[in-house]
C-alpha cells in the first residue's frame, strides 16, 4: 500500500504538508544540498527490523557516506555504541527540535545551525509533533523523514510505503555513489 | 486601614481617639475567614489576581521558554475562520501561531482548573451537610500543624471550618472565570501573557484541589496523614462475582459513600462487592478499605464489557462517553449521578426508590439520573441484589473458538493499527488469531490503552479491543493486586526529618508518578520507575491512576511496590497520597518545607516560597500518561512553584514544552543571598515541561531534575552518582554536561574521582562559589541607604 495520508489516520495537519518523496534520488539531493545536516535517531530505530537489518544500521551508513552529525533520543544511543559510533550528541526530541529551531545554534558538531533536520525512528505522534514544532518556528531549516510512515508535517516525507520499498530507498539514498544529491525536488 | 478583598471586608484600626474613648489595636472582619490566632503577618500577594504573579512568571518563562508544537495549523474557534496560521501568518484577528498554542494551553488548564474547583465545590457543599458548617478541617489531627499550605500560601488565609472552604472557593471561581475570558477573541496576544496566565490556572488549580480533599478527608473520615494507611484489593481478579457486583466509575465519592452506607445500614457490607474505576475507586478505599479498584480509567470498556458488573453508578470527569451504550450491550442498569453528566437519561431523582429500582431491575428502563447521592446508593444497592442471580445464568466471555472465528474475518486492511494511538500490531494479532493463535492478541493487552479506536475503524465491525481482552483472559485473572489506600497530607513531623535532607540534597530528590494511564507502553513502566527511584532512596509520591499502574506489578517474590516499599515520607517510601485532588498535598510538602523546616513565612507569599522551592526543593514530576485537561492543570501549578515535570511521548500533544538553555549560560545565574554577587548555578533545573520518548530517557531526566542550585557538596555528589549511574545505564556513556553541574571539586562522586577529574581539565571548569540562591532579589524595593 503506498499512501500520502497521514499514517495514523486522524493526524491530519493543515494546509502545508509534506512533499512525497517519490524516488530516492529526490532525498539524496536534499540532503546532498543541504550545508549543516542533522540526524535525528529515535529510539525505535534499534528495534525495527528491515529485511534483517536494523533502521538504525541503515540511518548509520547514512550518516557516515554523507558525514552527518547525529542526535540520538530516546536510549538509541546504547545501539550506536554498540555499532561503533560514538559521537552522538545525546538529546530529548524536544530539546533537540528546540535547539534546531533557533537560528544561532552552533549546531551538534559546532559548525552552525541546522538548515536540514533528517528525522526517523520516533514514536510516530512523536515525530508528529516534533515536525509540527519544526514546519512552524524554523523557517531556516527544512525536514524529511525517513520513516515509513507519511508524515505530513514534514517539509518531505515517504508515502505509507512497503518493507521492501523502504529497504530499496534507504539503501540508494545511504549509497556511497560519490555524486551526493542531483535531481530536481 | 480598609481592606476590601472579593466579598470580604477586614477593618484594622491601630489607634483610634473618639469621643467615647481611645480604641487600639482593634480588627473587625465581615466575611473573612476565622483565622484571627494566625500570628504570621501576610505577604505582598494574598488573593493575587490574574497579573499579580506576572512578573515572576516571566522570570520563570525567560529561562524556560515555550517550545511551541501546534497539534493543528489552524484556528477554528470564531466564524473569521478557520484561519490559516502556518508559520508567521497571522489570523483574521492577529493572532500568531504561537500565542494560539498558548491560549490552547491556557483552555486547556482552565477546564482543568474549572473541573477540580467544582469538584471542590460539590465536595465542600456536601461535607457541610454531612458534618455541618462549623466543623473543623482536620487532615491530620495533632500530626499536622500547616493544615492547608496551599491556601496559606496563595489566598494568604489559614481555614479552620468547612464553610471557611467556601470563601477560599468564591475566590477560585471568580479566577476561572477571569482566565476564560482571557481566552475570547481579541483579548490577550502575547504568548508569554497566555503563558502566565497558564501557570494561574495551575495555582488555582492547587487550591481547588487541596479544598475538595481537606473537605472530603475532613468529613468522610479517610485515612489522615497515615503512613501506614490500609491495603486495598486491586484489579480485576479480586472480585469475588459470586456476590452481587456494583461499579462505580468517576472522582466524585458521595455516591460511593452512600453504597457503603447503605450496605453497612443493611447489614450486606461482605455480600456485595463496591468495585471502581478511576479515582472514585481511589476514595472509595480511602472510606471502606473493603472496596476494591478495579484499575485506571483504561480499565472501563474491558469491565464493563465482562458483564462483570451488576449495575454501573457514574459521576464526573473521565467517565467514558459511551459507558452507558456500553452497559446497555451488556444488560447492565446504569445510574448517572451528577449533572455534569446526564448522558441523555431520564431524571428519577423525584421518584420513590422502589419504583425506580423496579424499572431497572426488569429491565424497563435501563438507566436513570439519580442527582441524590443517598437515592442512588439505595438503588445501586437493591438493583445489583435484584438483577445478580440472573445474569450470573449467561456470560459476556468471548469464547477463543469465537475470538478465532471473528478474526478470521480480518482483511489485514490496517485501519485498526492506523487509528491506534499506540501502533500497536493488531493486524498481525489479528491473523494469528485467525489461524488458531492467540498469544499475539493476548500480548497487546499489556499496552492496550483501552480507547477502542480500533473498533470504530474496522470496516467489518470486528469488535477488536473485546478480542484483545478475551484472548488476555487467562492474565486478567490473575490481576489480584494491592494498593496503600490515599494517605492524603504529609505530616509536619515528616517534614521535619527530611527538610533538612531534601534541601541539602542528601535525599537525592522526591519525585511524584501521578496523572492519568495514557501510557505509549504499558502501566508496568510507571511501576519499574517508581521502584527505581524509592530503591534509589528517593521519596516517590504517587495518586491516581498512576498509584494503580504502580500496584499492578510484582517483584519476583510476589510483592507489589506498596507491600515492597514503606508508605511514609522518607527517603526509599511511596507515598500514595490518594486520588487526583490530593496531588495538592505533593505541592504542599514542598511548601511545607519552606515553612516548616526553613520558617518561612507562607502567608500570601507566593513568589518567595514558589523562589525557595525552585532553587531548593530537588522535586520532579512524573506524568507518564498525562491525557487530560486535568493533568495540564496539575502540571502548570507545579511549574508556577518552579517544579519540573517530565511526560511521556504523547504528552508532546499538549502542544508545548517550557524548555531551559544548557548552553545559554547567561540563563543560569542566580543571585547569591550572601554576597550579592551574581552566579553561575548551572542548569539546574533544565527544564520545567519536557516530553520524553522512553522510561529510560525519563529516568535519567528525572535525576538530572532534582538538582538544585542550593544542593550541599554531599548532597551535589549523591545527585550526580545517580545521575551518571542512570546516564551510562541507558546512554552507555558518561553525561557530557557534568562540568556545569559540578561547582567544587567536592561535588565530585568519590567512586567516579579519577574520570570526571580528568573530564574537568579537558574542558574550560573553573571552581566556583555554592550560592545562597534566590532569582527574586532584583525585584525587592531597594533599602534607605541604597536608595
Amino acid at each position: 500500500m503506498t499512501s500520502a495520508d497521514p499514517w495514523q489516520t486522524a493526524e491530519v495537519a493543515g494546509p502545508k504538508k509534506a512533499a512525497v518523496i517519490t524516488k530516492p534520488a529526490m532525498a539524496r539531493a536534499v540532503i546532498g544540498h543541504a550545508r549543516h545536516p542533522v540526524l535525528l535517531i529515535g529510539h525505535r530505530a534499534a528495534t525495527i527490523d528491515i529485511s534483517g537489518k536494523k533502521l538504525v544500521d541503515y540511518l548509520l551508513d547514512l550518516a557516515r557516506v554523507h558525514q552527518i552529525p547525529v542526535i540520538a533520543t530516546g536510549h538509541v544511543n546504547r545501539a550506536l555504541r554498540e555499532r561503533g559510533y560514538t559521537c552522538a550528541v545525546i538529546l530529548p526530541a524536544v530539546e533537540a527540535g528546540q535547539r534546531i529551531a533557533d537560528p544561532l545554534w552552533s549546531g551538534p558538531d559546532g559548525k552552525g545551525s541546522c538548515d536540514l533536520a533528517i528525522i526517523a525512528g520516533l514514536p510516530y505522534p512523536m515525530e508528529w509533533t516534533l515536525l509540527s514544532g519544526l514546519k512552524h518556528a524554523a523557517p531556516h531549516a527544512k525536514t524529511i523523514t525517513l520513516d515509513n510512515t507519511y508524515q505530513p508535517n514534514a517539509t518531505w516525507s515517504f508515502a505509507n510505503i512497503s518493507l521492501k520499498d523502504w529497504q530499496e530507498n534507504l539503501e540508494a539514498i545511504a549509497a556511497d555513489t560519490g555524486t551526493g544529491g542531483s535531481a530536481d525536488v | 486601614m480598609l481592606l476590601l478583598t472579593e466579598k470580604k471586608i477586614a477593618l484594622t484600626i491601630k489607634e483610634l481617639d473618639a469621643g467615647f474613648g481611645r480604641i487600639r489595636d482593634l480588627s473587625v472582619s465581615i466575611g473573612k475567614l476565622s483565622a484571627g490566632d494566625w500570628a504570621e503577618p501576610e505577604g505582598p500577594t494574598p488573593y493575587p489576581s490574574l497579573a499579580t504573579l506576572r512578573a515572576w512568571d516571566r522570570k520563570l518563562l525567560s529561562r524556560y521558554q515555550p517550545f511551541y508544537m501546534p497539534f493543528c495549523d489552524l484556528c477554528c474557534l470564531c466564524t473569521y475562520g478557520k484561519c490559516d496560521l502556518t508559520g508567521t501568518k497571522k489570523g483574521a484577528c492577529g493572532i500568531s501561531m504561537p500565542a494560539q498554542q498558548a491560549r490552547t494551553v491556557l483552555l486547556t488548564a482552565c477546564i482543568g482548573a474549572a473541573t477540580h474547583t467544582s469538584h471542590a465545590r460539590e465536595l465542600v457543599t456536601y461535607a457541610i451537610k454531612r458534618a455541618g458548617r462549623g466543623s473543623s478541617i482536620d487532615p491530620g489531627g495533632n500530626a499536622i500543624g500547616v493544615e492547608a499550605p496551599v491556601i496559606r500560601l496563595v489566598c494568604g488565609e489559614k481555614p479552620k471550618t468547612l464553610a471557611d472552604l467556601e470563601t477560599v472557593l468564591d475566590y477560585c471561581e471568580s479566577q476561572i472565570t477571569s482566565l476564560l475570558a482571557v481566552t475570547h477573541t481579541g483579548q490577550e496576544g502575547d504568548p508569554l501573557d497566555f503563558e502566565s496566565k497558564v501557570l494561574h490556572a495551575g495555582m488555582i488549580d492547587q487550591v481547588g484541589m487541596e479544598v475538595a480533599d481537606l473537605a472530603q478527608i475532613s468529613a468522610l473520615g479517610y485515612p489522615k496523614a497515615d503512613p501506614d494507611a490500609p491495603l486495598a484489593a486491586l484489579g480485576m481478579g479480586t472480585v469475588e462475582t459470586t456476590k452481587p457486583v456494583i461499579l462505580v466509575i468517576g472522582h466524585n465519592v458521595p455516591p460511593s459513600v452512600a453504597i457503603i452506607d447503605y450496605l453497612a445500614r443493611e447489614g450486606l457490607s461482605d455480600q456485595v462487592e463496591v468495585t471502581g474505576i478511576c479515582c472514585t475507586a481511589i476514595d472509595a478505599t480511602r472510606y471502606s478499605p473493603r472496596a476494591k479498584i478495579i484499575g485506571p480509567m483504561s480499565w472501563q470498556l474491558r469491565y464493563i464489557r465482562s458483564g462483570i458488573p451488576d449495575v454501573i453508578v457514574v459521576d464526573e470527569q473521565c467517565v467514558r462517553t459511551d459507558a452507558f451504550s456500553e452497559a446497555a450491550a451488556v444488560g447492565t442498569p446504569f445510574i448517572a449521578t451528577s449533572d455534569k453528566n446526564c448522558l441523555g437519561l431520564p431524571d428519577r431523582t423525584g421518584d420513590p426508590a422502589d419504583a425506580i429500582v423496579a424499572d431497572l431491575a426488569t429491565g424497563r428502563q435501563k438507566g436513570v439520573l439519580i442527582l441524590d447521592p443517598e437515592k442512588a446508593g439505595e438503588v445501586a444497592v437493591r438493583v445489583a441484589r435484584a438483577v445478580m442471580p440472573a445474569r450470573r445464568k449467561s456470560s459476556a466471555a468471548i469464547a477463543p473458538e469465537t475470538i478465532r472465528e471473528q478474526a478470521a474475518d480480518c482483511t489485514q486492511c490496517r485501519l485498526c493499527r492506523r487509528a491506534c494511538p499506540n501502533d500497536l500490531a493488531i493486524p498481525q494479532g489479528m491473523k494469528a488469531a485467525g489461524d488458531g493463535d492467540l498469544s499475539l492478541l493476548s500480548a497487546l493487552y499489556e499496552t492496550c490503552v483501552g480507547c477502542g479506536r480500533c473498533e470504530q475503524a474496522c470496516t467489518k465491525k470486528i469488535p477488536v479491543h473485546s478480542l484483545i481482552v478475551g484472548a488476555a483472559a487467562e492474565k486478567i485473572k490473575n490481576e489480584k493486586f494491592v494498593i496503600r489506600t490515599g494517605r492524603g497530607a504529609i505530616q509536619d513531623i515528616e517534614i521535619r526529618n527530611v527538610g533538612g535532607p531534601i534541601v541539602l540534597g542528601e535525599i537525592p530528590g522526591v519525585v511524584a508518578f501521578v496523572g492519568c494511564s495514557n501510557f505509549a507502553n504499558g502501566g508496568k513502566e510507571v511501576a519499574e520507575m517508581s521502584v527505581e527511584f524509592a530503591k534509589r532512596r528517593y521519596i516517590v509520591c504517587t495518586s491516581g491512576c498512576a498509584a494503580m499502574s504502580i500496584g499492578m506489578y510484582r517483584d519476583e517474590e510476589g510483592r507489589t511496590p506498596y507491600e515492597q516499599f514503606p508508605g511514609s515520607f522518607t527517603a526509599g517510601g511511596i507515598v500514595n497520597v490518594g486520588s487526583c485532588v490530593a496531588n495538592a498535598h505533593i505541592a504542599g510538602a514542598t511548601i511545607k518545607i519552606a515553612s516548616i523546616f526553613a520558617r518561612r513565612n507562607l502567608r500570601g507569599n507566593y513568589a518567595e516560597i514558589a523562589d525557595y522551592v525552585h532553587n531548593r526543593v530537588g522535586a520532579v514530576g512524573v506524568a507518564w500518561g498525562a491525557m487530560s485537561q486535568k493533568a495540564a492543570a496539575i502540571a502548570s501549578g507545579f511549574w508556577r512553584l518552579g517544579i519540573p515535570v517530565v511526560v511521556g511521548p504523547h504528552g508532546t500533544k499538549y502542544r508545548r514544552m517550557l524548555l531551559g538553555r544548557a548552553d545559554h549560560d547567561a540563563d543560569w545565574y542566580v543571585h547569591d543571598q550572601r554576597t550579592g554577587e551574581e552566579v553561575y548555578a548551572g542548569p539546574a533545573p533544565e527544564h520545567l515541561f519536557v516530553a520524553a520518548e522512553t522510561k529510560e530517557e525519563a529516568m535519567v531526566l528525572v535525576a538530572k531534575l532534582c538538582m538544585r542550585p542550593n544542593d550541599t557538596t554531599r548532597g551535589r555528589a549523591m545527585k550526580l552518582t545517580h545521575y551518571i549511574d542512570l546516564y551510562q545505564r541507558h546512554h552507555g556513556s558518561i553525561p557530557d554536561d557534568i562540568p556545569r553541574y559540578i561547582r567544587t571539586k567536592a561535588d565530585i562522586p568519590v567512586t567516579l574521582k579519577g574520570e570526571i577529574t580528568c573530564i574537568l581539565s579537558q574542558s574550560d571548569w573553573k571552581e566556583r562559589p555554592i550560592p545562597d540562591p534566590t532569582l527574586l532579589t532584583h525585584d525587592k524595593p531597594a533599602s534607605s541607604e541604597e536608595r
